[in-house]
């Protein structure tokens, strides 16, 4: 397979994922600002999910106030934001264009159809768009999307290179969301296990369409230990950080297989698996929640900069 | 609507109808088209469109801005041709294509035709399609042209005329793959009543073509990809749907490099050597160590490889000396000359503004004629006598006296017209054909091409940049 076609095939995987978990975002926002600031000491939940969605600064260049229209227009339809949902639906889709040969009709159709539902949405009214009707529609073209690829792609080399584009994009953005949760929204410590804490949250867990999953897993009591076993550790739950991890590792492993070449992105992606298999959730803590997703996400960046260098570019010989 | 009006003026031939009656070819259609009720059409036209525009089929016109995913409007009503009629062009369309490989391995071989004085060396040695690089090299099976795209009018029932060759790179063949494709879908029920011959086969063909035409160095079975500018390019539909249908990589410039003796393209298994590009790039952008130093989207080393017949290249550069303006009057000379036929297939009578006395004429007769730039495509820079204004004319007239070269001029041409759906129903509209031609160790045509037809009422001119639409092309089976 052509270098540049694999690359476009991992980059549909990322920006349809990253789509998806910005919308996730501006849902956990939305619900947080519906409950009142009470604490005083709070920053502004727009503010927090602007930090996770790493935007702050390029926010603050083009608009005033972090209120729920700005960050809307911001993170959903803005074209100067390279991570808007707009702005990966429509890359996906320039993706696909590119490697048109190597995508099923089926395939191309989600990502071509999303691409022109998008041009509608961008022409409507905006008083006529809820934020929830934005929202359930990118989970909505998402979902589409990984049906279409499950259905019917050829589970060949580029089915390869799509899902580690997914699996890497959801391991960093379930370690950014945990990340805002705990380091941005709640900054001081007194108020771990306050009704705010259990409030927030169960929030998390329901923009990860994970609330109802968690209540099966673990029973009742929303509890941080829990949640943070739920989201970084346990297989079960489908955006966890090793199940993420563990997905990347089948197919790199499937890719050094098929082409009969182990790589180094084989070595260091199960290293990852290997510690998260090990860890517990007071390890954890131990190390400090924000210092352990931070590690995570830096791990998941170079293992990103391992497949390009080796798959992407074209340069190994 | 009475049949007078379908039958539209009576200056033009139309495939439809003799007057009253029906002819042969189009019987299996004039029911369907009486019974269908207006909202079905509506409905169906809307299909039409919905699935061409979710397909991704879109036309960019360069320079023209605004949306960049325009769809080329789709007519319903089929073309058709009887197998009889057929039999002839495809006769001609063959001849034609062989004759023009056949000038091209001579103007980059010995020049026997211009030695014998049946075409001015000034026309080719000076043109400036003409490729120096390219003389002494002799590509694989001799063909030089690979897909010939030859655009054809008709004016009566017999009488077709080509109105320009293409020799590098036609596009618009998806568009007919798409179109019989899009046709099938919506009326199955035509399909089982006509016996239509299938163009399906196109890909096939194409890949077996190019495979043939591999270089002798190619020891195992050729891999064949198409080299695309990039999917910003307006054809780049069609390069993705053409790799995608014959099972071909689509790379880009990027893709390729020179090692050693050979080309290669960058995989994520390592580099893998490629034997034929079938290349949908300008010659001048091919290999900036050879064409344009400033071309980002050549492969360097490219014309070395070649040369040492280390990789085939469709179509071979400097092919476009044979489809260029000036050199169309004399390819009835090359079938004599090449073939020792005479050519199925007439030219339409044209006059060189190069020559003094052709130039006099034409500027005399301007109201009447159409006037085109010798490399000039798509419509543009034309000047259609009959539907101008005088200051039009007056203005064009000054353009010729300036560079009188660069013109060559024809008789505005009374084009057939099609049915077609328009507003009120059912009209003629003029119409122009354009098949494509497979030339590898056989030369072959499937039964169709692209029809083009002017949606405006009155308009004879069908490009897609000039508000032009397309029809599905049937060809009859006996």
């Amino acid at each position: 397979m052509l270098s540049r076609t694999a690359a476009n095939l991992f980059w549909i995987g990322r920006n349809i994922e990253r789509a998806e978990t910005v919308a996730r975002l501006l849902e956990v926002g939305a619900r947080n600002a519906l409950i009142p600031n009470i604490g005083g000491g709070f920053r502004n939940e727009w503010d927090a999910v602007l930090q996770a969605a790493g935007k702050a600064e390029a926010f603050k260049a083009k608009y005033d106030e972090p209120v729920q229209r700005n960050i809307e227009s911001f993170l959903f339809f803005d074209q100067d934001n390279p991570a808007s949902v707009a702005s990966c639906v429509e890359a996906a889709r320039e993706n696909g264009r590119i490697v048109r040969t190597a995508l099923t009709g089926q395939l191309w159709d989600a990502l071509n159809t999303g691409y022109q539902e998008m041009r509608e949405l961008k022409r409507t009214e905006r008083s006529k768009l809820s934020l929830s009707d934005l929202t359930d529609w990118t989970k909505r073209h998402a979902a589409l999307v990984r049906g279409a690829i499950e259905d019917t792609q050829l589970r060949n080399d580029g089915y390869d290179f799509l899902y580690l584009g997914f699996a890497l994009e959801r391991g960093d953005a379930t370690a950014r969301m945990l990340d805002v949760k705990y380091f941005t929204l709640l900054p001081e410590v007194g108020y771990v296990g306050s009704g705010i804490d259990n409030y927030q949250w169960s929030t998390l867990l329901r923009a990860l369409s994970s609330n109802r999953s968690f209540n099966w897993a673990y029973g009742g009591e929303v509890s941080p230990g829990k949640i943070v076993d739920f989201l970084i550790l346990n297989r079960k739950s489908p955006r966890a950080i090793i199940t993420s991890a563990e997905e990347a590792m089948d197919h790199l492993d499937r890719l050094a297989r098929g082409y009969g070449r182990s790589t180094e992105a084989q070595t260091r992606c199960r290293a990852l698996v290997g510690e998260l298999c090990e860890l517990t959730v007071s390890d954890i803590f131990d190390e400090g929640l924000h210092e352990f997703l931070t590690r995570t996400i830096n791990e998941v960046a170079a293992l990103s900069d391992l497949i390009h260098g080796i798959y992407l570019s074209g340069d190994t010989r | 609507m009475g049949m007078g009006q379908k039958a539209g003026s009576p200056q033009y031939f139309n495939e439809m109808y003799d007057g009253a009656a029906v002819r042969p070819p189009y019987q299996g259609l004039e029911a369907w088209a009486r019974d269908m009720p207006v909202d079905l059409r509506t409905l169906k036209q809307g299909e039409a469109e919905a699935l061409f525009r979710r397909i991704g089929i879109t036309f960019a016109v360069y320079g023209e801005g605004g949306d960049p995913d325009r769809l080329i409007p789709f007519d319903m009503f089929p073309r058709v041709f009887a197998a009889d009629e057929w039999r002839k062009l495809d006769r001609g369309v063959k001849q034609r294509a062989r004759a023009l490989n056949a000038f091209l391995a001579d103007v980059y071989g010995r020049g026997e035709i211009i030695r014998a004085g049946r075409v001015p060396a000034h026309l080719v040695y000076r043109n400036e399609a003409y490729e120096k690089a390219v003389v002494g090299i002799k590509p694989p099976k001799g063909v030089y042209s690979h897909i010939v795209g030859i655009d054809l009018v008709r004016t009566g029932p017999g009488e077709f005329f080509v109105l320009e060759d293409n020799c590098r790179t036609p596009s618009g063949v998806s568009y007919m793959l798409e179109n019989r494709e899009i046709m099938m879908r919506m009326f199955p029920q035509l399909f089982r009543e006509n016996r239509i011959a299938p163009v399906e086969t196109y890909p096939a063909l194409l890949r077996r073509t190019l495979s043939s035409v591999a270089p002798a160095k190619c020891d195992t079975p050729p891999r064949v990809v198409i080299l695309t500018p990039g999917h910003y390019n307006s054809a780049y539909y069609e390069h993705s749907f053409l790799a995608d249908m014959m099972g071909v990589e689509l790379v880009e410039a990027q893709d390729l490099f020179v090692e050693g003796d050979f080309v290669w393209m960058r995989t994520t298994e390592g580099p893998q050597r490629v034997d034929v590009i079938y290349r949908r790039i300008d010659d001048a952008f091919i290999d900036p160590l050879c064409f344009r130093p400033d071309s980002m989207l050549g492969v360097p080393g490219l014309m070395n490889v070649y040369r040492s017949g280390g990789v085939a290249l469709a179509s071979a550069p400097g092919a476009g000396v044979a489809d260029d303006k000036a050199i169309y009057t004399f390819v009835p000379e090359m079938i004599r000359f090449y073939l020792g036929e005479e050519p199925v297939l007439q030219n339409v009578p044209t006059w060189q503004c190069a020559r003094p006395d052709d130039c006099a004429h034409v500027i005399a007769n301007l109201a009447d004629l159409v006037v085109k730039e010798v490399h000039g495509s798509g419509g543009y820079g034309m000047l259609v006598g009959p539907r101008s204004t005088k200051e039009q004319i007056a203005a064009f007239a000054d353009k010729i006296r300036e560079k009188p070269w660069n013109y060559i001029a024809q008789p505005t041409l009374a084009l057939s017209t099609c049915p077609t759906f328009v507003e009120e129903g059912v009209a003629p509209r003029h119409v122009d054909l354009r098949p494509y031609c497979l030339v590898g160790e056989e030369v072959q045509l499937v039964p169709g091409g692209l029809t083009r037809v002017a949606l405006t009422e009155g308009s004879l001119v069908v490009n897609s940049s000039q508000g032009g639409g397309v029809k599905d092309t049937w060809v009859l089976a006996e």
